[in-house]
């Protein structure tokens, strides 16, 4: 290497051993730490022999619920990291105070706070919510699989190696100090030369592929796969905000893929979209990024009204009241989604007529969202509710989404943003929504579908500690973040002169470590469940007293989901299903049409992140290679015209009749 | 409970919903595409009006002519084609695209408007 | 609402059916995905447009529109995309009454003026470079270039995409999954055409305007 440095260059571009980050003693512990974990897990997955059947029973798997699994468990590990940025921030802010600098010098305080968000956001909230509406949508429809099942593997492979670039960054090089937009000119070239921004645009680039294509999946699925008779007013209401968040994927995400290929040409090529000079305007980059962005909060919003929803009847015991009022109300927040994105930069000087136009449209999309609480609530209102886990955090979201709602309406009034944008008070808010929101929903979800993916359910105990410190420590952790905002402290600071302040950064710091003991609770409740699973088994299929279809099968499905395909007549078809004494079919089973497994989604994946990374590190000849590899198997896989088998009805009659013996000795 | 409803999906798709195409409807696209494209270019590279402003309306009104052309006879765009979906989503597509366009052309517009007010006579000049 | 049905007595069984007894045969979704996948590569195309939009008159004292576009050139240029969409056409009218020679005869004249139209672009790429009108001038330029180039990086990607579909016609015939893949591109080279509508329109007619 050492006598020919221009081969070396033209091979390893600009990667040399400085970009390994052996002068941070963090990072250095964190990267032996997750080696030593790493190097454990492989052993004992080679130890137990669970290569090949971890290969052929899920990587290559084109079941829509093995990949919503798998989306799932992406899910939970990056908010493990997201989390450790977020309590690493919290405990700076708490003692970096005068002349104690805490432990995160500028420059890596600026890549935590970025990193959190772009995980939080992209590879937390993204892949639970792909995951869930990948296992339920199917199910709820009375579907086999989606539409498109190889791609549907290949979009978690795509979404899991922008994944694993953003986590690479960790140890090779460093990530964007740029806020989690990459705002420019500071993401620009001449401000950041260093590969983080450029970790941050190819990690982004290739999850969204996955992202766009796993929403034209499940558009299409919906649209062409519900059982006969299910009408569109007669799909349970998790399908319609699935829908609704897949237009928005579908008509938001390529705003971000031409945004993001705009501020790469300016890093790569030297244009001039986003530069300070030449005609440049940052100002545009702003403008586009947050029509994409605002779209984005209610992609994640959306399912998570449709879980609570499904989780307010079925715990009620109740048809969901106003499910019309419901479907119009998601309908509605879908199109304004797209008229409000200015909200994210009144003070960027459009002046009056454009900051009032934004602000009203703004101001109108609290009434659909205040109109689904009223639903809930009359959900609630007389039913014979039982505070199951997922109840408990339905319950939870009511309060605090309220809280983090109100506020945004103020943050709306553009006089006032004047006064609160970039400060705490809205960190609180959005921490607010997002939490109270989206996060609490998706743990709603995880409790509520847990047995129907895996048989058994969800020890409640450990699920009741959880939840009690995620709630806590929620409020503790983001109520003084509004009383600092109010005061007029700005956000992404790492120090503060004003000793008054630290006492509310500390409580602050108190609460995120609550919200880390409900983290670490959840972890003990999967295991503890595990241990007890037969305990906790579900025999029926049915462990709640379930509405929609979904309950109607075993848990966990079979592969074929339905060994006929269900007919519907009545939104809650299920529920519907049991009140007519349905007697499921013993006998006549036929042979069932199902896609076949392939590891062509993994490979690309493969590639793909080899791509990205050799695209970072302006390693050029690997970048063509690589791409030309990329184009090549995707070719290749074209010529495969032996997509599907049949379950032969043999096969169908023996997994049915296990099923019925199960059901003869458990109800 | 409409027995209709039952039926509605059970179709067996064999021709995907796809309009068939006739060469008449080629032909009649090809014609008209190629009159809507021949008018434009001969405006401009004639200079027919006085007024710019002219020019351009009348070119852009041409263009919005030539793609609802395109979307008829090459595209086989209906309201019947994949049961409605597909019109629906060109429609919201267009709405979203009217969003992006006009959205960001107003913004812009006012915000150098109000913070860059001597760029704005610098970027007037050809 | 109609959906309230009458619930039986318990013991009894219901008159309404709750399953099929066939295998039910949901319509195929590949033509409405795809042009979903358009609809959204059409948004990208609507940012590009944006863009252009609103950075299309920073010259920065650099070339405007007027000193570097070569309207004749832009027509033939115009003229070839819009020959090789009703080549296509005529390809698509072969596959409805299976004549695949024919067919693929079609295809490769479309391919052809494909290359044509891109052969073009390229001379015009290569010759605002040498001039040092290239995408690093101005903000104009950048624009310029990169929603025509994008445009032109789909037509190339088409007609990788033909090729193959020539090559698995070639192989296969023409079965059902190769006619479905056939639709799919007709409407990608179309929809290739209507976006170039706005191109030649918004930015090169529109562009040479004083």
């Amino acid at each position: 290497m050492s006598d020919s440095p221009d081969l070396a260059k033209l091979i390893f571009g600009r990667l040399t051993w400085d970009a390994i980050p052996f002068h941070e003693p963090i990072l250095l512990w964190t990267f032996v730490a997750v080696a030593a974990g790493g190097i454990a897990l492989l052993a004992a997955l080679t130890y137990f022999r669970l290569w090949g059947y971890l290969w052929r029973e899920w990587f290559t798997s084109i079941d829509h619920k093995k990949i919503g699994v798998m989306y799932m468990v992406l899910g939970l590990v990056m908010l493990l990291r997201g989390f450790s940025d977020a309590i690493m921030m919290r405990m700076q802010q708490a003692v970096a105070f005068g002349h104690v600098q805490g432990f995160l010098p500028p420059h890596h305080y600026d890549q935590i706070f970025t990193a959190h968000g772009v995980i939080m956001i992209f590879f937390v909230a993204m892949p639970l919510v792909t995951g869930l509406m990948n296992f339920v949508v199917p199910l709820q429809i009375g579907a086999r699989d989606v539409s498109f099942p190889f791609l549907n593997n290949f979009s978690f492979w795509m979404t899991s190696a922008g994944a694993a670039l953003i986590m690479m960054s960790l140890f090779v090089g460093e990530f964007a100090r740029t806020g989690w937009l990459a705002y420019p000119p500071l993401s620009g070239i001449a401000q950041s030369p260093d590969v983080g921004v450029d970790y941050y645009i190819w990690g982004l680039q290739i999850a969204g592929v996955g992202t766009l294509l796993s929403g034209i999946n499940l558009l299409v699925t919906i649209i062409k796969m519900r059982a006969p008779g299910m009408t569109m007013m007669r799909m349970p209401v998790f399908t319609w905000t699935a829908l609704c968040t897949n237009v928005l994927i579908v008509a938001a995400f390529p705003v971000l893929t031409a945004v993001l290929g705009l501020l790469a040409l300016d890093r790569y090529a030297g244009t001039n979209f986003f530069t300070t000079t030449l005609g440049g305007d940052a100002m545009m980059y702003v403008n586009l990024i947050w029509i994409w962005g605002h779209p984005e909060v209610y992609i994640l919003i959306l399912p998570a009204f449709g879980i609570y929803s499904e989780v307010v009847a079925t715990f009620s015991r109740k048809r969901l009241f106003g499910y019309t009022s419901m479907v119009y109300a998601t309908v509605v927040i879908t199109v304004l989604s797209y008229l409000v994105w200015l909200h994210h930069f009144f003070t960027m000087g459009s002046g009056a007529s454009v900051n009032s136009f934004f602000g009203i449209t703004t101001m109108i999309i609290s009434i659909p969202t205040g109109a689904k609480i009223f639903n809930w609530l009359f959900t609630m209102y007389r039913g014979r509710i039982t505070f199951e886990v997922p109840m408990l955090w339905t319950v939870a979201f009511m309060v605090t989404f309220t809280i983090g709602g109100m506020t945004g309406v103020m943050l709306a009034v553009p006089p006032a943003d004047f006064a609160l944008h970039n400060s705490l008070f809205l960190i609180a808010h959005f921490h607010n929504v997002i939490i109270g929101g989206v996060l609490f929903g998706l743990f709603a979800g995880i409790n509520y579908w847990f047995p129907k993916a895996f048989g058994f359910r969800l020890d409640p105990f450990w699920g009741k500690v959880s939840f009690w410190f995620w709630v806590v420590g929620f409020y503790f952790a983001f109520m003084p973040l509004y009383v600092l905002g109010l005061m007029g402290v700005t956000r992404r600071l790492n120090h503060f002169e004003d000793p008054s302040l630290q006492i509310w950064f500390q409580i602050a710091a108190f609460g995120a470590l609550l919200i880390a003991l409900g983290i670490g609770a959840m972890l003990i409740q999967f295991y503890v469940s595990f241990r007890h699973r037969e305990a906790l088994r579900d025999h029926t299929g049915d462990p709640w007293g379930g509405r929609t279809l979904e309950w109607s099968t075993s848990s966990p499905p079979p592969a074929y989901n339905f060994a006929f395909t269900p007919r519907v007549h009545n939104r809650d078809a299920w529920w519907q299903m049991k009140q007519h004494n349905y007697e499921r079919p013993t006998a006549d089973f036929i042979a069932i049409h199902m896609p076949k497994n392939t590891g062509a989604g993994v490979i690309l994946g493969g590639i793909s992140t080899v791509l990205g990374f050799a695209m970072i590190w302006h390693m050029w000849p690997l970048a063509v290679l690589s791409f030309i590899a990329l184009l090549a198997v995707a070719i290749g896989h074209t010529f495969n015209y032996q997509r599907d088998y049949h379950i032969p009805a043999d096969e169908v009659s023996r997994v049915e009749a296990a099923r019925s013996e199960l059901l003869a000795n458990h109800v | 409970m409409s027995a209709h409803t039952e039926h509605h999906d059970d179709g067996h798709g064999h021709d995907d919903g796809a309009s068939h195409s006739t060469l008449k409807g080629y032909m009649t696209g090809f014609v008209l595409a190629a009159i809507l494209t021949a008018i434009p270019f001969w405006l401009v590279m004639t200079g027919q009006f006085e007024k710019s402003s002219t020019t351009a309306a009348v070119v852009l009104g041409l263009a919005a002519v030539q793609m609802i052309v395109h979307m008829i006879y090459f595209l086989h765009m209906d309201a019947k084609s994949q049961g409605g979906w597909n019109m629906l989503a060109l429609i919201f597509t267009l709405v979203m695209v009217v969003i992006t366009l006009s959205g960001s052309i107003w913004v812009m517009y006012h915000l150098d408007h109000n913070m860059m007010p001597s760029m704005m006579d610098v970027k007037s000049l050809p | 609402m109609s959906d309230i049905q009458a619930i039986p007595l318990p013991g009894q069984p219901s008159t309404l059916s709750f399953h099929l007894s066939e295998e039910h045969h949901p319509q195929h979704g590949t033509l409405l995905g795809f042009w979903l996948y358009l609809m959204s590569d059409c948004l990208v195309f609507a940012c590009l447009f944006a863009v252009y939009a609103v950075l299309g008159r920073n010259y920065a004292g650099g070339p405007t529109g007027a000193q570097i576009f070569e309207l004749p050139v832009v027509a033939l240029n115009t003229a070839f995309l819009l020959l090789s969409s009703i080549t296509y056409g005529f390809a698509m009218l072969e596959m409805q009454r299976n004549g695949k020679r024919a067919m693929l005869a079609w295809l490769a004249i479309t391919g052809l003026l494909g290359a044509c139209f891109l052969f073009l672009e390229l001379r015009e790429f290569g010759h605002l470079i040498a001039i040092g009108a290239g995408p690093q001038r101005s903000a104009f330029l950048s624009s310029f270039f990169t929603l025509v180039g994008t445009h032109g990086l789909h037509v190339t990607f088409g007609i990788v995409w033909l090729v193959t579909l020539m090559v698995q016609v070639g192989k296969k015939g023409l079965i059902a999954e190769n006619k479905r893949r056939l639709m799919c591109l007709s409407m990608f080279w179309h929809f290739l055409d209507v976006v170039w509508i706005g191109v030649f329109s918004f930015v090169y007619l529109m562009g040479v305007l004083p």
